[in-house]
């Protein structure tokens, strides 16, 4: 009977264990969803590919083959931050899903991490698709060790951009998010060399492309393959700092806002 | 009580025992306003352990303000909100609290095994995922994607999220909406389950059927005020019309005259005549009038109780 089973629970202290367990099962599921849901995973990992299959290999054994490997890889963190957690944290806001999250014991952070690290995820899933296809297709040499700081560079490139899909999420309209973070990333990854390199572009646009963070991340990328910019890595390791504590600021304030408000 | 002789038999497990009169959760001359509009009105409610609670009320009265209140999602302008004896906003409050809400989509790219098997893990204690699916009746759909599933089916989804952390105390907001009547008796079975097993719950409907099946004690609000509250004896009685609908010529005046006729309207071709006592006046007009037809009687809909509780003649209204 239903009666025995649902009986009067003693409390248990929650211990580290409880908490490993909801931050890795919510992270395995949250990664799980958006593999599945077709219209993220297709979209993310499919254009940085696409796109090297028709730039990358049709440049086989010049600079640009090796050249857009960093480059797009840096566009797979971004588009996957971007619209994996704002358009996901969004949708999830306005159909009351998060709603009932907030409501049960889940630590809030849980939440984000989980979101923060599947999408981490799909920016590696593309690094490897990317480093595959460039060795293979692209006439590309690199080392392992090239290999591994591109994956620990998009890695870390993850939290900026969770930061700033956050707070999309809190001031976009979610039907309009698709659009927004369209008009919003498409420009920025062309301003700050994800296609071709920053000299290559109209003087004006070389004015605001250090205020990108988009700009700092592809030359730490670029780096590893020679191909940054003069001066040093520190700077833009700085920029991308700075850049982090203004989007989680602004999404603090407007967070707290809208609960004082609730 | 059997609720208390389930209790008695578990409490060895806990130190501090529950009783039918122990305060589980406490909304205290709460006001809420959303800009001009004033969601609650110096709201007053209090869940004892163990109890089913309706609260009952029409669309915007206030129900799902008060269960989000209580639940710690949203915060009064005035007045005090305890749950367990803290403040709902605290962590530790919320595992022993599960709660379903009126949700427009959950995640569809999720089989509902998988968003059971992720709620379960939120609560320190929880329930075996083979009991969620048995309580819920989840058991025919556990593999399909929650996108395909059908309106009653993703409402039992909810139920099983609601119940799989083993809470003490319940909140159903709307639980039954979508579903056809089948899936709703089940659902009201498994309420009466939790109940039977000590939990408290607080359930918001619009149905006075639901409130009047599965409640100790009905609160009804309008308005974010409270109308009124008791046993659903004591609710009904206040409310107890029947409504009559028929086709007659009788004149409407004559059947106001008729005893226990508290109220005559017309509606298109029929009348319809609200009356505490439907037999005597039924068999009155059915003599009177040879021609009559059409003929109706139904419990009356809660909006007529509604306006019988909140109008000014009313008693109940002190």
């Amino acid at each position: 009977m239903a009666t025995q089973a649902i009986a009067v629970s003693a409390p248990r202290p929650l211990t580290l264990g409880y908490y490993a367990r909801i931050f890795r099962k919510e992270t395995q599921y949250e990664f799980v969803r958006m593999l599945r849901t077709r219209a993220f995973s297709l979209s993310v990992i499919g254009f940085p590919v696409m796109f090297y299959l028709l730039f990358g290999t049709s440049n086989r054994h010049n600079m640009f083959a090796r050249y857009l490997m960093p480059s797009y890889s840096c566009m797979g963190v971004v588009s996957a931050c971007l619209f994996g957690i704002g358009m996901g944290i969004a949708l999830e806001r306005a159909q009351g899903w998060l709603e009932l999250k907030q409501a049960s014991p889940m630590p809030r952070f849980a939440y984000l991490a989980a979101k923060t690290i599947s999408c981490a995820a799909f920016a590696l899933v593309i690094v490897a698709i990317l480093v595959t296809m460039g060795v293979t297709l692209g006439g590309v040499t690199l080392t392992v060790g090239e290999a591994f700081r591109l994956a620990l560079v998009v890695l870390a490139g993850s939290i900026p951009f969770t930061a700033m899909g956050l707070l999309i999420a809190l001031l976009v309209p979610p039907n309009a998010g698709p659009g927004v973070i369209n008009l919003i990333y498409l420009p920025m990854s062309f301003a700050s060399g994800f296609w071709m390199p920053v000299t290559y572009l109209p003087h004006w646009l070389r004015i605001i492309t250090p205020a990108l963070p988009t700009y700092h991340l592809a030359q730490i990328a670029l780096h590893i393959f020679g191909y940054a910019q003069s001066g040093s890595m520190l700077v833009h390791w700085e920029a991308l700092a700075g850049f982090t504590l203004l989007m989680l600021g602004a999404a603090w304030i407007i967070f707290t806002r809208s609960e004082a408000k609730a | 009580m059997s609720a208390t002789a389930v209790l008695t038999q578990t409490t060895t497990a806990w130190p501090t025992p529950l009783s039918q009169t122990r305060t589980v959760a406490k909304l205290h001359s709460v006001t809420k306003r959303y800009g001009q509009t004033t969601a609650l009105d110096k709201f007053s409610m209090e869940l004892r352990a163990g109890e089913v609670v309706a609260l009952l009320g029409p669309n915007g009265a206030g129900k799902t303000t008060a269960v989000r209140l209580l639940l710690g999602l949203i915060s009064s302008d005035f007045g005090s909100v305890r749950v367990f004896g803290r403040d709902p906003r605290d962590a530790d409050a919320r595992t022993r609290i599960g709660a379903m809400l009126q949700i427009t989509r959950v995640p569809e790219m999720l089989r509902v095994r998988e968003h059971i098997d992720l709620f379960r893990s939120y609560y320190p204690n929880p329930l075996p995922a083979a009991e969620v699916m048995r309580i819920a009746k989840l058991d025919g759909f556990a593999n399909q994607m929650f996108g395909q599933l059908s309106g009653g089916q993703k409402q039992r989804t909810l139920f099983g999220l609601a119940v799989c952390g083993n809470p003490d105390l319940v909140f159903l907001d709307e639980p039954t909406v979508g579903m056809d009547i089948e899936s709703r008796r089940a659902l009201w079975d498994e309420i009466r389950a939790l109940s039977a097993a000590g939990k408290t719950v607080l359930l918001t409907t619009h149905y006075l059927e639901e409130a009047d099946m599965l409640a100790h004690r009905i609160v009804v609000i309008n308005k974010g005020r409270v109308v009124c509250e008791g046993t659903p004896s004591e609710i009904k009685h206040r409310v107890s019309g029947r409504r009559i609908r028929c086709i007659t010529q009788l004149d409407p005046e004559f059947l106001a005259s008729l005893p226990s006729v508290t109220d005559v309207q017309q509606d298109r071709e029929a009348v319809v005549i609200l009356a505490e006592h439907p037999e005597r006046v039924v068999r009155e007009i059915l003599v009177r009038d040879e021609t009559l037809h059409g003929l109706e009687v139904s419990a009356a809909a809660l909006e007529d109780a509604f306006l019988a509780l909140t109008s000014d003649s009313n008693p109940a209204q002190a």
